[in-house]
């Protein structure tokens, strides 16, 4: 992102102005031969990304603190990591940090109605249009805690406007996911149905949710269906055939998204009633669980059924554009038990950081963006099936994370990857133990370096080769 | 304040007109006045049965959203669905306007009031 001060418009504008023709001309009264005709020898603009980089190599050589302790540590501490599972790396535009930490925003992260500024609810307007204009639903509320509470909230939701009382759940939501919605739904007499995904040799449909056992598990008290895209293995569900099996039988389809991201190549889940998304990618750092950002998006005849906080466009007594919280009456400062649900606060802050961010990257910006993710994906499996490893579920779309195989357990294959200083993919056994003891998830964003997957499949293919001496 | 002689009351603040078993259920002048401009009415389905004393929807005003309960158990026959697009009606004109219609099964209790026993009970609830 470049911030320069004139565009060649505004010069033009600057020379016809004073009545002069050009820069050249301008200048005439300084004798040609003082004048330079060539560029200057300095090097080009760097990009944001390239700056902070030049400076961090800076700050790694300087010695701040103990000088002794810090010649004690490797040269580089910096570990590669190839996680995602609901958490990714992300590039995060300096601007978003300098905005937030403004006292304006920072100290009045999540005020009511009386002391909200305009400035604050326009920034919450302009979130949720996004997210509505990025999931192609019609309202979007201000947000929610994270991708995990906003699918639970949405299952509650589901059961509002249907008058049902039941769910049927993917196993390849996000297993956490699905903890918190159990714990959610257990005192609430919402019974959960899971329902499996395709094996992963199955062609074209593998990794996606069984659709012919979801239609048997749908009955006449399931509220909804709630599935993730991209699933928890990376898969892109088809959404489309899963939200007309859901609506035959008078069910809603919930779609959690919790790689938003993936927006930006991968059509909007249109054919869902609501979308449940996880924003963290969107400018949020990684941290240790949280803060998240999560937002619930639907079809508008649901609105008076949606949870948490709406801003809403208005008039003032002069006539004048202005923002208000409205429609309060569902939320539990006014409607005390009887509210749509128990969030009290929201995510103001964070989502603030997320409005930044899809502000700083704009439409095309996110497509490049998620075309980088793919782009990185995609070399990551080549180079790390180039190394002996097997992946699973292919055949059917993915975005940037793939099942990965190898002869030995996880744990082995990542205890040698930790000795490069590298952080392997999430051993998935915990949860899907028909996968075996070696799978994995592997993650590659725009942050994730060839050299970094050229590292990786080095290591791979080492424990690859000192097997073979051993068979040998 | 207007309470039709004809109509029966609850002290929930719903009127019940009773012809044989066939109940048409409003909210009364008080509950109109009490709760401001409304905006919104949330309706039950056709065909929903509801017990004596239960909720069957709510209704919202710019301050606060109010559930709706039956004076009478019954099968809903019908619901006045004009209401999404104009729920300011029962502000204008709330003992004309209804909500709801029931076939009804428990007859009405015998705790439901007459309009000057429903005057008066509001009279004693606006005096504390």
């Amino acid at each position: 992102m470049r911030y320069l001060p004139k565009s060649p418009a505004d010069r033009e504008a600057m020379l016809a102005e004073i009545g002069v023709a050009s820069i050249e001309s301008l200048f005439e009264t300084i004798p040609a031969e003082y004048r330079l005709t060539h560029d200057l020898e300095i090097p080009r603009q760097h990009s944001e990304s390239e700056i902070l980089e030049r400076f961090r190599a800076f700050g790694s050589n300087v010695a701040s603190g103990d000088a002794l302790e810090l010649a004690a540590q490797p040269a580089s501490k910096l570990f590669a990591s190839f996680l995602g599972a609901g958490a990714y790396r992300h590039y995060r535009p300096v601007i978003i940090d300098s905005l937030v930490q403004r006292g304006e925003f920072l100290t009045s992260y999540t005020p009511y109605q009386p002391e909200i500024s305009q400035g604050t609810l326009q920034a919450m307007f302009e979130f949720q249009t996004m997210i509505c204009e990025l999931t192609g639903m019609e309202i979007a509320n201000a947000s929610m805690y994270d991708g995990s509470t906003g699918a639970a909230e949405s299952v509650l939701m589901a059961c509002r406007v249907t008058g049902r009382q039941g769910a049927v759940v993917a196993r390849t939501v996000h297993p956490e996911y699905r903890e918190v919605l159990a714990t959610v739904t257990k005192h609430q007499e919402i019974p959960i149905t899971e329902v499996g995904y395709v094996a992963p040799d199955a062609g074209n449909q593998s990794g996606r949710v069984d659709l012919a056992a979801l239609d048997a598990a749908i009955t006449d008290e399931t509220a909804c269906v709630l599935i993730q895209s991209p699933n928890f293995f990376g898969t892109i569900e088809d959404v489309a055939a899963i939200a007309e099996i859901a609506h035959a039988k008078g069910a809603l389809l919930i779609v959690s998204i919790a790689e938003a991201v993936s927006l930006g190549v991968i059509k909007a889940p249109v054919e869902a009633d609501i979308v449940s998304l996880e924003a963290q990618s969107f400018g949020v750092a990684v941290g240790f669980g949280g803060p998240y950002c999560g937002v619930i998006a639907c079809k508008e005849k649901f609105l008076r059924q949606m949870p948490g906080r709406l801003v809403g466009e208005t008039k003032d007594t002069n006539g004048k554009r202005g923002w208000v919280l409205t429609l309060s009456t569902r939320e539990q400062h006014i409607r005390r038990e009887k509210a749509t649900s128990n969030i009290c606060t929201n995510q103001a802050l964070v989502a603030m950081m997320v409005t930044i961010f899809l502000t700083v990257y704009g439409k095309q910006g996110l497509r490049e963006l998620a075309e980088q993710n793919l782009a990185k994906a995609a070399y990551l499996r080549k180079t790390l099936l180039d190394a002996g490893a097997k992946t699973k579920f292919d055949g059917t779309p993915r975005f940037h994370e793939f099942v990965l195989t190898t002869k030995e357990s996880a744990a082995a294959v990542n205890a040698k990857l930790l000795e490069k200083q590298i952080v392997g993919g999430l051993a998935l056994a915990k949860w899907y133990p028909e996968l075996g003891e070696s799978a994995t998830l592997w993650c590659a964003t725009e942050l994730t370096t060839k050299a970094q997957m050229d590292a990786a499949a080095a290591v791979l293919a080492g424990v690859r080769e000192q097997e073979l001496v051993g068979v040998k | 304040m207007s309470y039709p002689e004809t109509y029966k009351y609850a002290k929930s603040h719903e009127w019940l007109l009773l012809e044989g078993d066939a109940a048409t259920v409003g909210i009364t002048d008080y509950a109109q006045s009490s709760l401001g401009d409304i905006v919104f009415v949330e309706l039950p389905k056709v065909g929903q049965e509801i017990e004596a004393g239960a909720t069957f929807g709510s209704v919202e005003s710019v301050k606060a959203v109010s559930d709706l309960y039956s004076p009478v158990g019954g099968t809903v026959t019908e619901v006045n669905s004009a209401l999404n697009d104009a729920p300011e009606t029962i502000n204008t004109a709330a003992n004309e306007t209804w909500i709801i219609k029931l076939a009804v099964k428990d007859a009405a209790p015998g705790s439901l009031l007459s309009a000057s026993e429903y005057e008066k009970f509001v009279a004693e609830e606006t005096g504390h």
